[in-house]
């Protein structure tokens, strides 16, 4: 392809401000990334630092108050297409069925019902829900359900996947289980992931390059290659000596950031 | 349910209840349930038995029926109008009168308000302009506006419509608003990154998110639309059960009184009942409340 080298995510100097009470709250400041096709980039920092603001600049949710967004090369003025978004909280619709919520993309697209629901019924079938199509979401568990919202969002086939801290809610063994299902889904998919997290583990088990950001406003402290072969498992990579060398490196760097942001929190309580 | 200790023979599974030991115990559970409902229903009977019987005991000793009427009385009276029709024509024509009235109000009104609660729920500016006005509207006795309303469209069905209307709209209006700009920011974010647009994200996020608040002032709302439909006809009107108990009150016929109100009374109960119904099959997908499971 012609843009096999041209990146499909472009950030250059965005700063987001948010109007807080009196005052205004910076959450990014001067912010640079570049994401190539087909890249697995996570993005790490303390708990709160504006992580998921990004996020929402490169989806269109929100406009960024100073510096430019490119989404496959175009600025970013309303939501840009080919752009699939897994929030931090459970988005799928509870009065829908299993199979409905999959269905809403192509619906919203423009399918007709009968089509869409066959897509969605793939799909569903692929994150390894068959069987619950009828269900809804409130008799799911919770790793259930974000396998829901997986199926919603890939059913849109997007380029570029937008993830904030999407299995943070989860217990350890299935967000194990969610990280091997997203990497087994993603692999041949060719889509470009931005996965924002604040589990440095989860980071490095998912991504092809790491960025570590500054505590809030958030900036980029540094930007770290994750050299694990592929494909991996979620579970064995883990234990293997170049994790343990590439964690202690980026660790290295976050963990100054998290010393300040617990300062912070500890300066509030006080 | 602890399993049958006198059996030794199911020592394996001994933690497993077995199949017939379930069996058992839900039959247990469920003539348990059986027992309490039959009591609840019974000391219901008992309740009215005690005071209908009170009432017409003191109404043929003590207190004047002529005022106070009783419960013997009321029960002829309801007789007379349902064998032999009312000083107004046939009972029916006035239930008929009085429901479609109710009815007309009932379905303007609650239309009216969720469109306008949905519109302004969603929208931030028009939802501040018109802030001062509502709330002076609602401020407003609106019971008082049957009485203009008979000036306005004479003695015919539309005067008491319209009286409905009034008092359907503003408890649907209030919480279709809430309902609206109560949904969650992330689940219209998420259908909008799905590809919707203004329309769908309205349709398909925000009007289910608010059926919930909607389908609760419905339960209040149609109650309103029956006081609006009596009220309008007591106010000045041709037919309808508000006018016969006007009349009743003009003739000091306390049981007449009361058997209207008997009857407004049992048509809010279907209605409700009805309602009831259609929340049950527009919210299936909700959880059960805690209070439908209970421990055996």
């Amino acid at each position: 392809m012609s843009q096999q080298k041209a990146p499909v995510i472009e950030i250059r100097g965005a700063t987001k401000r948010f109007r807080s009470g009196a005052g205004l709250h910076t959450a990014v400041r001067d912010l640079d990334l570049t994401v190539a096709p087909g890249e697995f980039v996570a993005v790490v920092g303390p708990t709160g630092c504006g992580k998921s603001t990004t996020l929402s600049l490169v989806s269109g949710l929100e406009p960024p108050s100073a510096g430019t967004v490119r989404v496959h090369g175009e600025p970013v003025t309303g939501i840009p297409d080919g752009v699939g978004y897994m929030f931090q909280n459970d988005a799928v619709l509870p009065w829908r069925s299993v199979l409905d919520n999959v269905a809403t993309g192509p619906r919203y697209r423009g399918a007709a019902k009968r089509e869409a629901r066959e897509q969605a019924r793939e799909w569903v079938a692929r994150v390894g829900l068959a069987g619950f199509e009828k269900y809804y979401p409130h008799q799911l568990s919770g790793g259930m359900r974000k396998r829901v919202a997986l199926a919603q969002t890939l059913v849109n086939e997007p380029s570029i996947l937008l993830m904030d801290e999407p299995f943070s809610a989860l217990d350890v063994q299935t967000r194990g289980l969610m990280q091997d299902e997203l990497l087994r889904l993603w692999s041949g998919s060719g889509a470009a992931v931005v996965f924002v997290t604040h589990d440095l583990e989860e980071a490095l088990v998912l991504a092809d390059r790491v960025v570590v950001m500054t505590a809030g406003p958030a900036t980029v402290k540094g930007v770290f290659d994750v050299p694990l072969e592929r494909p991996r498992d979620a579970e064995e990579v883990r234990l293997t000596p170049e994790f343990l060398d590439i964690y202690r490196e980026v660790w290295e760097s976050l963990r100054e950031e998290v010393q300040i942001t617990r300062e912070r929190g500890a300066g509030r309580a006080a | 349910m602890p399993h049958d200790v006198r059996e030794p023979q199911a020592a394996p599974s001994a933690a497993l209840p077995t199949p017939e030991e379930d069996a058992r115990a839900a039959a247990q559970a469920r003539s348990a349930a059986l027992r309490r409902r039959l009591t609840i229903y019974l000391v219901r009977i008992v309740l009215v038995a005690v005071w209908l019987g009170s009432w017409e005991l003191a109404a043929r000793n003590w207190i004047d029926p002529f005022y106070y009427s009783r419960p013997t009385s009321i029960w002829d009276r309801l007789v007379d109008w349902f064998s032999h029709g009312t000083s107004q024509g046939s009972i029916w024509e006035q239930i008929s009168y009085t429901l479609r009235e109710a009815v007309l109000g009932f379905v303007l009104g609650s239309l009216g308000g969720v469109v306008l609660g949905v519109v302004l729920g969603r929208s931030r500016f028009l939802s501040d302009v018109c802030a001062p006005f509502i709330k002076a509207a609602n401020a407003i006795p609106r019971i008082i506006l049957a009485s203009l309303f008979v000036i306005w469209f004479g003695l015919g069905m539309q005067s008491k419509v319209a009286t409905a209307f009034v008092l359907v709209f503003f408890a649907v209006f209030f919480n279709a608003f809430q309902g609206a700009r109560e949904v969650d920011r992330n689940l219209v974010n998420n259908a909008r990154i799905l590809g919707a647009g203004r329309w769908a994200v309205l349709r398909t996020v925000v009007v289910p998110s608010a059926t919930s608040w909607i389908l609760a002032s419905l339960h209040s709302a149609f109650g309103f639309a029956i006081i609006g439909a009596v009220v309008g006809e007591y106010s000045g009107a041709d037919k309808g059960l508000g006018l016969l108990i006007n009349h009743a009150q003009g003739t000091f016929d306390a049981a007449g009184i009361y058997a209207g109100m008997i009857i407004i009374t049992v048509l809010a109960l279907l209605a409700e009942w009805l309602l009831t119904m259609l929340e049950g099959r527009l919210l299936r997908w909700r959880p059960p409340s805690a209070a439908d499971s209970n421990p055996v």
